[in-house]
Order: structure tokens, then sequence, then C-alpha cells
């Protein structure tokens, strides 16, 4: 299928990446090689066959449920670019 | 005697007899380091760290590596240290937590280098040029790349900079590089080895694993990392052998499987006499080898480029510049979408950013079932076929990369072309299956070639006996680079 102008654009908005006009040319251009190349999986008869997200028979996953420690707050978030008192800072969101 | 030329085994016989000292191996490694790595560029953040951290004794009932050094790729938390994925929207990242391989090293005793070893951006590549600090060198030619993702660590082990490293391999990052430079590296089963505090690529296909000089080590190392760990839901409760005793056994009667389709067009000449060669010194050794097929092998890599960048796009939506790592320096800017944008855009490179947004676009509303849907059922079909091939036999044997190492930037230019170098290891991290790359000869320019082995889930053992018994019937291993 064709990759439009358009298509990128809005995957990058998607994806909360923005792009100069000139890296988003570059980029629909190289995305329409690689989807043609993938294309090539539309050949193939798939009809009966189970989709798996997963190599090996392991789902549902439990464990006891019981507190334990967490990580402290000023421990998480020693890596905050901005942060006030157990707060991580980000640009207002509410008018 | 360099103590920085030898395997971590050697050196532990060694440390029994007390012929060294922990802090002699340590020294010898930083005299190596400091001599060439501004040549080979293995590690990154050099300049400010570069010290060796003991763990002390080992802990009970741990397997000991005490006093033996590991070089740890920047993907894998290491607390305290930065762990930076060679990206810069991670830039000063230091995890608050130790990841549980890093953990298990530290309890058997190893000492772990504050320094990382250098990769492509977030594991996004196959020849570490996609990092934020720039490209290793591979150490058989300056001029080549070292392969990828792994590169920084596979060319530490083989310029003699690192004793033991990790990597991690979700397409083959760990056996592409160990091909290229010439040494031993495994990506393990599925579930084998935790994931707990591997900062993730793609959950489904991601696994940490040794790179190392011979087969042995990487038994070695295999035994402290594996194993069952409730902090990663993925990991398998089995349990998990002693590899040590899968080396040094008779490989007899073994039965291995050679796919068709992995010896055709694009494969490179000399590659496939090598292994040709290799494939006959394992049958002068009594192995049964036999063609088989594995049919859906050409759509591996489409399957795997969209089922692993839709796993990226989604692992890689935490990086928004609000808990870690680097934020967008616009203060006049109040939104916190247009944030969230700048910070992407000048924090990661240019092929994060496509293959975030190829992985967004195969999961978005209107493609989902024509790609990321579709790529989920053919993967199922790549697995049957392997399933089919183990009825019959123990293991699959293949060329590891189908060319030696490529000119560093030869490739840049052409994701696709670079993509296709992956071609031959791929299948196994969408399959789940455990394979190993071990050295197996020289192009004539002098550049590494690698035997991949491929085998079962949780049969690390088979890959293990038929890479020892052929290690030790070659001296590929004992190569040493000039640089």
């Amino acid at each position: 299928m064709a990759i439009t102008k358009e298509t990128v654009e809005y995957v990058t908005h998607l994806a909360r990446i923005e792009l100069e006009p000139k890296e988003l040319e570059k980029l629909s251009r190289q995305l329409q090689g690689i989807v043609e190349f993938i294309d090539k999986l539309s050949g193939l008869n798939i009809k009966d066959v189970l989709p798996m997200s997963h190599a090996l028979p392991i789902n549902n996953v439990l464990r006891d449920d019981f507190p334990r420690e967490s990580l402290p707050v000023q421990k998480a978030l020693l890596n905050a670019p901005a942060k006030e008192g157990s707060f991580f800072v980000v640009p207002k969101i509410i008018e | 005697m360099e103590l920085n030329t030898l395997t971590a085994h050697e050196l532990i016989d060694l440390l029994k007899t007390k012929e060294v000292t922990c802090d002699r191996i340590a020294a010898s490694l930083e005299t190596r380091i400091k001599g060439i790595d501004s040549k080979v560029k293995a590690y990154v953040r050099l300049d400010k760290q570069k010290e060796f951290k003991n763990s002390g004794a080992p802990k009970p009932g741990s397997s000991s590596l005490e006093g033996i050094p590991v070089s740890i790729k920047d993907n894998i938390c290491t607390e305290g240290y930065n762990t930076e994925c060679c990206s810069n929207i991670l830039t000063g990242f230091k995890p608050p937590y130790d990841a549980t391989v890093i953990r298990k090293l530290k309890d058997a005793g190893a000492s772990i280098l504050e320094s990382k070893t250098n990769m492509d951006e977030f594991a996004f590549g196959s020849s570490t040029e996609n990092s934020y600090f720039g490209p290793t060198h591979n150490p058989w030619n300056l001029d080549c790349v070292p392969g990828g993702s792994s590169g920084g660590s596979a060319a530490a082990v083989a310029a003699d900079e690192a004793i033991l490293a990790l990597g991690s391999d979700t397409g083959g990052s760990i056996r592409q590089p160990a091909s290229f430079c010439s040494v031993v590296g495994l990506k393990p089963t599925y579930g084998r080895v935790s994931r707990y505090g591997l900062i993730a690529f793609a959950s489904s296909l991601d696994q940490i694993g040794p790179i190392t000089k011979d087969v042995t080590d990487s038994a070695l190392l295999m035994n402290v990392i594996s194993g069952y760990d409730p902090f990663d839901s993925t990991s398998i409760n089995v349990s998990v052998p002693n590899y040590r005793l899968s080396l040094g056994q008779d490989i007899k009667g073994i039965k291995i499987g050679i796919p068709r389709e992995y010896f055709i067009e694009g494969l490179d000449r000399e590659v496939k006499i090598i292994l040709e060669e290799a494939i006959r010194e394992l049958k002068n050794q009594g192995v049964h080898s036999q063609e088989v097929s594995l049919p859906h092998t050409e759509y591996a890599v489409p399957v795997y480029y969209i089922i692993a960048t839709a796993e990226a796009s989604s692992n890689l939506a935490r990086f928004d510049g609000v808990q870690y790592g680097f934020r967008a320096n616009e203060p006049t800017r109040a939104n916190l979408i247009e944030m969230y944008k700048k910070t992407r855009e000048e924090g990661f490179g240019e092929e994060a950013k496509r293959r975030i947004i190829l992985g967004t676009f195969a999961l978005s509303h209107g493609y989902y079932d024509a790609y990321y849907l579709r790529a989920l059922k053919v993967r199922t079909l790549i697995k049957e076929d392997f399933d089919k091939v183990f009825k019959d036999f123990d293991c699959i044997i293949t060329p590891t990369s189908p060319t030696p190492a490529f000119k560093i930037g030869e490739r840049m230019e052409d994701p696709l072309k670079m993509y296709l170098s992956d071609i031959y290891t791929i299948s196994s991290n969408l399959a789940g299956i455990p394979a190993i790359s071990v050295p197996c000869g020289f192009t004539k320019a002098g550049l590494p070639v690698g035997l991949q082995i491929l085998a079962k889930p949780f049969n690390e053992e088979i890959l293990f006996k038929v890479a020892h018994a052929y290690e030790q019937r070659t001296a590929w291993h004992k190569m040493k680079p000039k640089i």
C-alpha cells in the first residue's frame, strides 16, 4: 500500500514525535520501502492460523496478593527532570 | 602473563591456587582498556567511570564468579551506575535498582564494571552505529562494524577488554556481533533468564545472554544468570541444569538439520564454504546431518519488523520527559503534548524514531489487522516449522549472518538492507528457541565467520554439547585480533 505524507503525519502525532518537514519527507520515503517489503506477508494463506503473541504457552500468571515494600517516593523521584516535594512536575494540563 | 587475555574459567583456576588476585585481574583489564579503547570504543562514558566494583564473597549456594569482572550492556539496569541505552533520552539515568541478572552476578561475587558497553540506541540496529555515543569499531578491522546491537560487549570480549560480558538479543543482537567479532554468543530460550531490569525493546522477543571467549565461559555465566524470577512474569519456573556438565561430551549420533532456505542467494560465498567445512568437522565427530526445510523462513524478517517495532512503540511510550532522563528545554511551552513531542524529537535518534513510527503505524486503527495481527499469525507458522524439524532432529545448524562484518557507514542510509543482516537470527526469537553462535573461521580478508546452532526450548544443553565438541577440535576461538 502507499504511505502518504498525511498517514505519516497522523502516525507521528499518535507516537508523540515532532518531525521537521525534511525529516518527515525522508521518513515517508523509507517507510514506503519498508511497508512494500512487509506487504510480502499478504500473499500467505493464514485463514485458519491462530495468532501467537508469545512464544511459550503461559498465560494469566498470578502471584500471591501480599503487601511488600515498594520503591520509596524519594528514590522514585531521583531521576525526574523536574520535581517538587513528592511530585513530578509537568506543564499545566488543566485551565 | 596478560591476565586480561584469559578466560573466566582459566582465571578461576588461577584464583583458586592463589597464583593471581582479583585486583591484578582488574588492573590488567584497566590497562588494556586505557591502551586500546580509544580505537575500539567498546565502552561508553569511560572518561567518568571505569572502576570495577567488587561484590565480595559469593553468597552460599551461588555459583562462584568471585573476583571475575563482567562487562554489562548499557540497557541492563545497574543500581546507581548510569544506564542510558546509549540514547540521549536517558541521559543521566541512574537506576534505583539492579536487574535480576546483576543481583545474581553480585551474589556470585563477580565484579561489575561501572562503565557500560556500547550498543545501538535501545538495541535498534545491527551495527552499533545507532549509538548516541558514536560507533564501536570491529577489533578485527577497525573500519568495520562489530555487529549489533550488543556490539560493545562483543568487541570488548574480542579485544580482551573484558573477561565476560552480558548482551541482549531481540533479533540476533548477541549472536550477530559475536559472529562478527569471533566470540561466543548465546541467546537463551525465551523465559530462561529474567528480563527484570532489562530496559524493554520488544517484550515477547528480548532475552539477556552471555558473550564470552569460549563455550565453557558461556556455560559458566549461564549457570549464574538463568532461572525463574518472580519479578518477571514471563520467566519460566523450570529447573536449571548445571550447564558445565554438557561440556566434554561425545556428540556421536546427534541428528543435525541443515535448513535449505538458509543457503540461498544473499549468502556470501566465502561464508558458505567456511560453514560447509565446519559441518564436515562435526560429521567427522559422528553427527548425522541432513537437509531440512523451514518453509516460512523468507517471512521472518517482515514478521519481525512488524512485531518488534509494534512492541517497541508501546514500550518506549514511557520516555516522555516526566519520570526520568531528558526533557526538552522549552520553558515557554505550556502544553503537555507539545512537551512530549519536543522531548521525543530531541531525545530519540533517527532509527529509534523510525521504529517507533513504524510500530505505531502497524498498531494503528485501520492497519492493525492487515499488519500486526497478520504478523502474529505468520509467527505461528514460523514456530510450527521449527516444531516439525525438532520432532526428528536434535538441533539445526546455519550461518549466524549471511555476510562477514561490513564497513562502517555502508548500510546506514538503507534501513531495509540493514534489517536483512538479521535474516538468520530473527526466527529463533520469534519461535522463542535458544541459539548459540561460535567462531568457525575467517574470510580471506581476515574477517570472522560464525556458526549458529539452534535447539528446542529449554535445551541449551545440546547447544553447549555440540558447540564445545566443535570448539575442542578447532582453534578459531584462540585467535586474537591485532589492534
